[in-house]
């Protein structure tokens, strides 16, 4: 269970996250959309308890009932090995060169449940097995270079899946990865979620990806969740217009013809440090109000377990809109 | 060939040589050198005495083989003391960061700015010269230097996504230092120690000459050199000797060590060939 409570992260005068607030059962999968600089990253660090050192959080953060908005990093050390697990975007990267494969997933087992060398060998092995990696026996061997990205990818997800957490954040976990081979990944990672009932925290800013993995998806934009809901309903209904922007600027085949021109959302994410005090989309919103940039919008319920975070909701929902 | 191919050989075919000399010398030289003969004194080359004999009448080429093997022991125990708590200094700076790092680095400033020789002064002054103040002097010196190249290195592989994916399965500073950081900056750590080789050996010849290095009957070049200084118009060849000693051994470690940096720094090799 992870409970999140008008988090808020900053650097300096920049406010990289404002006022999360979010709740997460277990065995649900949730999806974090939004464009780079939205804040899905750093709201993973968050959970992770790795913000970078100049980071100021603020707000509250309890995973599992144990309270860690203030936690030091020796409670925070326990709660990621046991608790909550992390892979990366680039699996190229995220392997030691110099280390065997086997090596480094057997390293969390050892240190943190105190197998034996082969006990901690042995589970290293089912590990590989459960994430699918082919020829396990000889992959334990091998170093980084060896394999292929996809393989990398399913070392990192076994190397966070060692000590059996509760809680597991994907960060574009597909973003470096070929297309077939990031479908393959995340159908790995939804039935290892449903089969050991585990969180898992989806970030991307492929819809579809999330589409396929996630339950719920939250929407961010400026360090903001600005639309949460049943990922279904958010994405064939979306109330925010940043959304439905979002939404809007997918390829598809009409009339089996992909459109020539795709729609955009005008202007760029603003830098931090510039972002509109308000309502963070307004500037590049189509249906803005004089008072949108100067005013904070509400967290609105949209209906069922939906929540909106825009000024005119009232009026979206009315479909005025449209 | 491209010059690094060249660098390399050299040095490393210097290197072999003189490693291979002064292990040889530890089972066999050509005579006992600290063999004096009153009659045998100041020989030209000849077949008894390959390199000829100095004023006391002692082999040349036994005395040069039995100080190689003080040269490079010395140089080895210096650049390896002072090398591992440099670079556990260093490792320690970076991972702890903060004022720790500022402390630590601050420290290592004031130590490049000591210098050496002042040291190795201060230490025979105190405790009188010996070797062993030499080797502590060099070893002194290696200390800022290795702290340097060791937190500048490991600062880059702090951010290194492995060293996070290694946080987030919860492993501890210390055991990211030990499992990912030090590994990952070995090569550059090595490459230091060896062109810190080529300087030790200098600075051990240059202590020896000064008197506040090895002390007879020990065997040393730096001492050779300074006993020839007032035989020079005697018997060049015995500061000859010796002076070339020194230079292949700081040019082999030399040549060594740069070769060594641009074959582990693919970058550089491009630049250059």
């Amino acid at each position: 269970m992870i409970e999140v409570q008008d988090l808020s992260v900053r650097f300096g005068e920049a406010e990289a996250l404002r006022r999360i607030s979010l709740t997460l059962t277990p065995g649900e999968r949730l999806g974090l959309v939004g464009e780079s600089g939205s804040g899905k990253s750093m709201l993973g660090l968050a959970l992770m308890g790795m913000l970078p050192e100049q980071a100021a959080m603020s707000g509250r953060l309890t995973i599992d009932a144990h309270d860690l908005s203030g936690a030091a990093d020796r409670e925070w050390r326990e709660m990621r090995a046991r608790k909550v697990a992390m892979i990366f975007q680039e699996p190229m990267m995220a392997l030691n060169p110099l280390r065997r494969v086997g090596d480094t997933v057997m390293e969390p087992l050892r240190l943190h449940l105190g197998l034996s060398k082969s006990d901690a060998r042995r589970r290293a092995l089912e590990l590989f097995e459960e994430t699918g990696i082919q020829d396990p026996e000889e992959k334990l061997r091998q170093y980084p270079h060896e394999l292929s990205g996809g393989q990398r990818q399913r070392v990192l997800i076994a190397l966070a899946l060692a000590c059996d957490p509760g809680i597991l954040i994907a960060d574009e976990p597909t973003t470096a990865l070929d297309a077939h081979v990031a479908l393959r990944i995340t159908d790995l990672l939804t039935r290892l979620a449903r089969d050991r009932g585990m969180m898992l925290v989806f970030i991307s800013h492929d819809l579809a990806a999330v589409a396929r993995t996630a339950e719920t998806v939250a929407v961010m934009y400026g360090g903001e969740i600005v639309e949460m809901g049943p990922v279904g309903q958010v994405l064939s209904d979306p109330k925010h217009p940043y959304t439905k922007g979002l939404l809007h600027a997918r390829p598809t085949i009409t009339g089996g013809e992909l459109r020539k021109r795709l729609p955009m959302i005008p202007g760029n994410v603003p830098a931090l440090a510039d972002l509109p005090p308000g309502c963070r989309f307004s500037g590049r919103c189509a249906v803005e109000l004089p008072h949108c940039a100067g005013t904070r919008p509400a967290i609105h319920a949209v209906g069922g377990s939906r929540s909106c975070a825009c000024h005119r909701v009232p009026e979206v929902m009315d479909g005025a809109m449209e | 060939m491209t010059t690094r191919a060249i660098n390399l050989r050299i040095g490393a075919f210097l290197v072999i040589v003189l490693s291979a000399v002064a292990l040889l010398s530890l089972v066999w030289t050509p005579y006992d050198h600290t063999m004096l003969s009153v009659t045998e004194k100041f020989r030209p080359t000849s077949a008894a005495h390959w390199l000829g004999t100095d004023q006391l009448g002692r082999d040349v080429l036994s005395l040069l083989m039995a100080a190689s093997v003080n040269s490079l022991a010395v140089a080895f125990i210096a650049v390896g003391v002072g090398g591992a708590i440099g670079t556990a200094l260093g490792l320690t700076a970076s991972a702890c960061g903060g004022w720790v790092e500022t402390a630590i680095m601050r420290l290592a400033d004031l130590g490049f700015a000591f210098p050496a020789l002042l040291f190795a002064i201060m230490l025979a002054a105190a405790f009188g010269p010996s070797l062993s103040n030499a080797i502590l002097a060099i070893a002194f010196i290696n200390v800022p230097i290795f702290a340097r190249v060791a937190r500048g290195a490991a600062n880059q592989i702090w951010t290194r996504d492995y060293v996070l994916a290694g946080r987030a399965a919860g492993a501890s500073q210390f055991s990211l230092t030990v499992e990912h950081v030090l590994p990952n900056i070995s090569a550059a750590l090595i490459v230091q120690a060896t062109i810190e080789f080529a300087v030790a050996i200098l600075a051990e010849a240059a202590l020896s000459y000064l008197g506040l290095g090895a002390q007879p009957p020990m065997p040393s070049w730096g001492r050779m050199l300074n006993e020839a200084q007032t035989l020079m118009y005697l018997a060049p060849q015995l500061a000859i000797y010796p002076g070339l000693c020194i230079i292949a051994a700081v040019l082999g470690f030399g040549l060594l060590g740069d070769g060594l940096r641009d074959v582990s720094d693919p970058r550089l090799a491009r630049g250059r060939a």
